[in-house]
Formats: structure tokens, sequence, C-alpha cells
């Protein structure tokens, strides 16, 4: 797979020098800066090998302290799973890592990644995943399709650093990826991210539930509302009230917060936001450009984005789609609670004290 | 078809399972009186004629909806093949048991579920469905009572039919019954058959109850069809994708990509415990 790539690589390298030669011949510097705009990416040297930590959300897994590319093994079991959507609905979703949204994976710029797939034995569907940091016919779709109490395996270059999506990307894929089948993957840059003192987990995704919002029981999917994107429900981590309540993110005045904001869809766009406060670096799509001091971020549906701030004042800060009917009344709530010292020189009820005073 | 009949039938089928297991190891007269009785009821197990016709596959070329594709008259089992007529049938066949298999390639998860040779568990699991059966133990039970395995052609042209119509292929309230059937949660044990609906033909359990073998008649292979419609790059990994959709006579059919993709899958050695078999004539 590497040495076949690598091959590539250099037909796709001989390629750019011979067409860089002939616009030099016609116009100078044009084949440079075509060079540079589309990278060509060596796969880097690993050594080592290592199993990667995967985490459900909203944890994630620790930082890569490592400088050197390894071979990261991520070993994810496809689990169709009845679990809660909401107070008393019951749904049988269908996860990576029998959660949803599925087990976080973290590696790092030029690891060579294998996964290996496995579907439970007592599972009733294939499944396979494509997983957007992947280049390669499929994500991975093509060569990691996965009977019930099969495994596969399929590896490859994390050539692109970012915060990426992956999915079940098996026929019907909209109602693999309606019954939960999504998750984030982040490829750390070399450098590695900034240290901060919190690090959460976050993932929106619809599901159109046969019953209306609330029936209680077991709901079936209704293939009808998923064609018109009419969700009954809009839930970050799989679940209303999945970060509400005792569940709520906690942190305290003055630290950093980062989340890894990701939208399985499989239909809506999500515009993602904080209420209480503003994101001091966004990351959108979650690549590498940087964005500051920004209220609202849009979420495409299979797209993530990186946000940080920093919550100045002790209280609950409301996570949303600001799509505001689905937070509302659909479920797209989330809750950081903050605690520590008031600071009324950020924020304080009543009008400013006199001057002097 | 009354269900007294059924009713009747499924008794016999656990009582023969009873005796299959009391049977085991015992004398060879109890196993010839064991194996009469098995070929008896599986004389007697009831077919439906399906008449000729044909049905829209899930895949044409350029996904046209006017190339039907024709099915001859033939007869298919009006239900899946129970536990209780397999272990007759081990019974009678002694090279099907399990733990002649064990250890063989053909013997991997070979009715994996079962607690021994003609054992299947309880009189209440002799009308359950048998799964964990690879295709070429499907076969030898269909061609030892006389019969063959149906075609994937044959067996979507009868499962198109809901209870009131033959060909409900344009029924949107059956396309979402299909697909609540076939995404609700797994039960830990298949229900017995007969128990799920009767379609159009008198056909049992055609969905929701377990995925069954098929063969792929050569002219109307799915997978020649599909990678006729994908150009040549098509391999047997199609159903692991979005595009997947082009080509299909209805992208809405998502029950039919489930089922398709499943089908897709299996290789003859598969004995995934949620899938099943009932033979053609």
């Amino acid at each position: 797979m590497t040495k076949r790539s690598a091959r590539r690589m250099t037909w796709v390298g001989a390629g750019v020098l011979a067409a860089g030669a002939f616009a030099g011949a016609v116009l100078s510097m044009g084949a440079t800066r075509a060079h540079e705009r589309v990278p060509v990416r060596e796969p880097e040297r690993v050594r080592g090998v290592e199993v990667a930590r995967l985490t459900a959300a909203p944890a994630v897994p620790a930082p890569i302290t490592r400088d050197y590319a390894t071979k990261v093994v991520v070993n994810l079991e496809v689990v169709e799973k009845e679990m809660e959507l909401a107070p008393g609905v019951r749904y049988n979703f269908w996860t990576f890592g029998g959660t949803v949204p599925g087990s976080f994976i973290r590696v790092r710029q030029g690891d060579q990644v294998e996964i290996h797939l496995t579907n439970d034995m007592h599972d009733q569907m294939p499944h396979n995943i494509d997983i957007h940091a992947v280049s390669g016919p499929g994500g991975g779709a093509k060569v990691s399709m996965t009977m019930p109490g099969q495994t596969s395996a399929f590896t490859w270059s994390a050539e692109h650093p970012g915060l990426y999506v992956y999915h079940c990307a098996t026929a019907p894929v909209g109602v693999h990826m309606a019954n939960g089948m999504y998750g984030l993957l982040l490829v750390e840059p070399k450098e590695g991210l900034p240290a901060v003192d919190h690090e959460f987990y976050v993932m929106q995704g619809e599901f159109y539930t046969k019953g209306k919002n609330g029936e209680p029981g077991l709901q079936a999917f209704d293939y009808q509302k998923a064609l018109d994107e009419r969700p009954e429900y809009v839930v970050f981590n799989g679940a209303v009230g999945s970060l509400t309540g005792e569940k709520a993110l906690q942190s305290k005045v003055g630290e950093s917060v980062r989340i890894f904001m990701g939208n399985g869809g499989p239909n809506l766009v999500s515009s993602f936001h904080v209420i209480g406060t503003v994101l001091d670096n966004v990351y959108p799509e979650g690549g590498s450009v940087e964005e500051h001091d920004v209220q609202t971020t849009l979420i495409p549906a299979g797209g993530a984005a990186i946000v940080e701030f920093r919550p100045q004042v002790p209280g609950d800060y409301v996570l949303v789609d600001h799509s505001i009917f689905r937070a509302f009344s659909k479920g797209a709530l989330g809750m950081l609670h903050v605690t520590g010292t008031d600071n009324p020189l950020v924020y304080h009820g009543g009008a400013t004290p006199a001057a002097g005073k | 078809m009354t269900r007294p009949g059924r009713v009747r039938r499924f008794g016999t089928a656990a009582l023969l399972g009873v005796v299959a297991a009391m049977a085991l190891g015992r004398d060879s007269e109890a196993q010839e009186a064991l194996g009469a009785l098995a070929a008896r009821i599986a004389a007697r197990k009831a077919m439906v004629r399906i008449p000729a016709g044909s049905y829209l596959p899930l895949y044409t070329a350029g996904g046209r909806t006017d190339l039907r594709v024709g099915v001859g008259a033939f007869a298919l089992d009006a239900r899946p093949v129970t536990r209780g007529e397999y272990a007759a049938f081990e019974a009678l066949h002694p090279e099907w048991r399990r733990s002649r298999l064990a250890g063989s390639r053909a013997g991997a998860g070979y009715l994996a579920g079962w607690r021994g040779d003609l054992d299947f568990g309880g009189a209440a699991d002799a009308a359950r469905p048998v799964t964990e059966v690879p295709l070429a133990a499907a076969q030898a039970y269909c061609s030892a009572e006389g019969k063959r395995l149906p075609t994937t052609d044959e067996w979507e042209y009868v499962a198109a039919a809901s209870p009131e119509r033959r060909d409900a292929s344009g029924d949107a309230a059956f396309k979402q019954r299909l697909l609540e059937l076939y995404t609700r949660p797994r039960p830990a044990q298949p229900a017995p058959v007969g128990s799920i609906f009767r379609n159009a033909f008198g056909v049992w359990d055609l969905h929701g109850l377990v995925w069954e073998w098929t063969v792929q008649a050569a002219q109307n292979d799915h997978a020649a069809r599909h990678a006729k419609a994908h150009g040549a790059g098509a391999t047997k990994h199609d159903m692991g994708c979005a595009g997947s959709a082009a080509g299909a006579s209805d992208t809405r059919s998502y029950a039919a990509f489930l089922r398709y993709a499943f089908r897709e899958g299996l290789t003859p050695g598969s004995t995934t415990s949620s899938l099943g078999f009932r033979c053609a004539r």
C-alpha cells in the first residue's frame, strides 16, 4: 500500500516536474505556483506501532506527544444497539463503538493508520467506513465492507491535518447515517495543537422518527421525513439531554475550552453557537485557516469545526444550533457549566457603578 | 393454508426435533425411523405455485424503470426452512452434521448456536428458521427434497408482493413497512416461521424474519448489471458507497438497498446468524 502510493507519488511528481519544465519555458514562475497550490505530499517514513486509544463523546483522547510518525492501529467495532434518543424514547441506533457519535480517533499528521473494522456478530447489516481524511476511492469504504461477525482492515496515510468526519457508506448510505453512523477523526498537525485546559467532543445529528417528537417507545426510522429533511429530533451527541443537567460539560472561569464540533447530518447544516461567549478561535470546516472573534460558525453536514474560547464569568453557557427551533424544540442544546468567581468588569447585572467610587 | 394446519405442522416439526435429539447416538433403527419421518414431513412441506411474471430489479441499465426482468413459473416454499426440518435432514444425511464438519473450512460457524448434532435447543425452537448454514448446506438440503434454491430474480419477484398486491414496488407505505422490519432491533432468537406476514402470492416471511440464500441466474446476474451501469471499474463492493444510487431503478427503495447490500457481502461460506433459506422447484 505504502510502496504503491509512494510509486504513484513519484509518477505524480515526475508529471509535475515535466509540466513545470514546459510551463517554465513559456511563463517563468507559473509552474512553481501551480506546484504550491496543490502540494505533492510524500508519505512520511514511520517507525514503531501503537494502538489508538479511542474515546466516547464528550471525551477526547489526550493530545499526541510524539514528534515522529508511527503506525497507528485503530480497532473500531460496529454495533447495532437500542438506546435512548430522548426521555422515554428508544431508537435502534447503528454505531461505531457503541455510541453516537462514534469513537473519537486521534492521530498525528504523517501517521500510517491501520483501520480494523469489526461488525458485531449479532448485527443484521453489513457496514463499512468512509473517513474524510483518507485519500483514495470511497475514503476507505470500498475496502472496508464488513459482514456481521467479520473484520476488515485497510491502511492509509494521514497526510492532511485537520478535523474530519467519518461515517458508514454502505447502501443506502442515508439510512446508515440517519441511524447514527458517524464520528470524528482528528489529524493533529505535526507541531500539535496549542495546549488548552479542556477538550470536548460534540457532534450534531438529526433523527427521523416515525412518531412525533416526544412520542414514547421504540421509534422506527421514517424515510419520507428523511427525504423531506423534516427531522423530529436534532441533537448533540446522539440524544436529547446528552449535555445537560448532570451531563453538562464542566470548566472553570478563565480556563480555555476547545470543542471538536462535528455534524453528522445526514441532511442539516448546523449554525453552531455558544450562548454567552464569543469564539476566540475557529478553524472553520476543520481546516488549517484560523479565524478569530466569531459569533456563530457554520458546520456543513459531513463537516466539522474546531472552536476555542475562554469563559470569563461563571454560569451556564449554552451550545446550540442557532437555527433556533432545532435547539428549543428538537434537542440541539447542550450546556457548559462554568464555576468560579464573578468578574463584574467583564459582566454584571445593573447599571455601571459611578466612576471614582 | 389455514392457521390450525400450520400449527399442526409446527407441532410435527417440534416433535421431530425432540425425537432427533433422543435418537442421536442411539441405535441405527431409531435413526432410520427418524429419517423416514423426516422424508414424509419434507414431502408435505407446503409450497406455493408462483405464476410467470416480471419484476423491476433494483439495478437496471441506466436506472431505467421499463426494464423489467421476466421470471418463469415455479414453486416456492411457503415458509423458510425451520430448525426442526433441518435437524431431520441432518438425521437422514449424517455428512451434514456439525460434528462431521468440525475443523473443516465448511464447518466454521456452521450451526454455531446449536447445542450439538441435531440439537437446536428446546422444542419451542423447532419452528424457528434455521440459520448459520453456508450455501452448500442449503443447496444440499433443497436437493435432498428434490428442490433447489430460488434464483435472486425469482426471490425478488415474489418478495415484491405486499399482503395485498403482487407488485407493491410503488407502494410507499409498503416500503416504509419493509424498512421498519429490516431496521428494528434484532430479537435474541428469530420468531417462528409464519409470523411476519403472508404476501399476495401466499408466501410467508420474505421480509423481516431472516435474510435468505438465493443463487444468481447467470443471465440475470445483479453484479453484472451493476458493473454495466457503473462501467468497467465496478467491483464487488459497489454497495459500499453513495454512488450505489447510480443505476438504481428506485433510489428510494431503501429496504431493497439494505437487502442487496447484504447479499452482495455474502460469500458461499457465510454462516451469518441472521441468514436462512427456503427452497424452490
